[in-house]
């Protein structure tokens, strides 16, 4: 192991970081950019599928389109593994992944 | 081109297009009924690794499910054959869940056809098909490129067609 000498100073009460365990973290799915499908079309699954308001199906879409890839839903692995599948029926490219 | 029509999406279709959908949906389903090739580039494109990272678990899932998503996604192609008239030009009338499959076959199509005329982010049609008609305009390029830019309009003009969804 590397060390350094430490300076002699009072240990200080640090707070406990609240790390999530993997194991329960929540799954996401994700929806990639892609140069085929319409904005339209992209916009128009999202609301069908997940029954997103326009504003909201919009902007994911948008997300997707600008930085390659959005989140779509979030939830238990199973979920997210029908929703992907679901998402494959419409011809987007959706992916699976813990959150 | 596709417009609204009292609870219908209705369109009327020239003799070429009738004659260019049916192949394209014919097209569509002899590529997922002929022993689909996973390492073509086409067939990984409709049926996406779910665990791009994790390929066992992405072959256990497809396990389960492929078989559906095929069979759906040959019923949506499917439902473009079934509403076009055989042959000669004609008039379409969709009701929401034909408008559907057909929005999902079309795309399955454009998908298709994107990938293999290896269609890119950058990629500009109109210049890309002028580019084609001047190395040769006979080419099935050209015929491609017009195809699958007749398909993007097509499936805006349905996707406008609809009624909006609350």
């Amino acid at each position: 192991m590397v060390g350094m000498a430490l300076p002699q100073v009072a240990p200080v009460e640090t707070p406990e970081i609240q790390e999530v365990p993997a194991e329960d973290r929540p799954w996401v799915t994700i929806v990639w950019d892609d140069p085929v499908n319409l904005m339209s079309y992209v916009t128009w699954v999202f609301q069908k599928l997940f029954g997103y308001s326009k504003e909201k199906a919009e902007k994911l879409m948008m997300d997707v389109h600008t930085k390659g890839k959005a989140v779509v839903s979030i939830g238990a692995r199973e979920r997210m593994e029908m929703d992907a599948n679901q998402l494959h029926g419409y011809g987007l490219w959706a992916t699976v992944d813990r959150g | 081109m596709f417009r609204r029509s009292g609870g219908h999406c209705v369109a009327t279709f020239a003799h070429d297009e009738v004659r260019v959908l049916r192949k394209v949906a014919a097209e569509v389903v002899g590529l997922l009924t002929e022993g689909m090739d996973h390492t073509d580039p086409v067939v990984s494109r409709l049926f996406p690794d779910i665990y791009p990272d994790r390929p066992e678990d992405s072959q256990e899932f497809r396990l389960y499910t492929e078989g559906d998503l095929k069979t759906s996604k040959i019923d949506q192609a499917g439902a473009i054959l079934a509403a076009l008239p055989d042959e000669g030009e004609g008039e379409v009338r969709l009701d929401g869940e034909a408008a559907d499959a057909w929005l999902r076959a079309i795309n399955d199509a454009r998908l298709a056809m994107g990938t293999r005329l290896e269609i890119h982010a950058e990629t500009d049609l109109g210049d890309e098909l002028d580019q084609a008609v001047l190395e040769d305009a006979g080419s099935s390029r050209v015929f491609q490129l017009s195809v699958y830019a007749y398909l993007g309009y097509l499936q805006e003009s349905l996707l406008n067609a609809l009624p909006e969804i609350k």
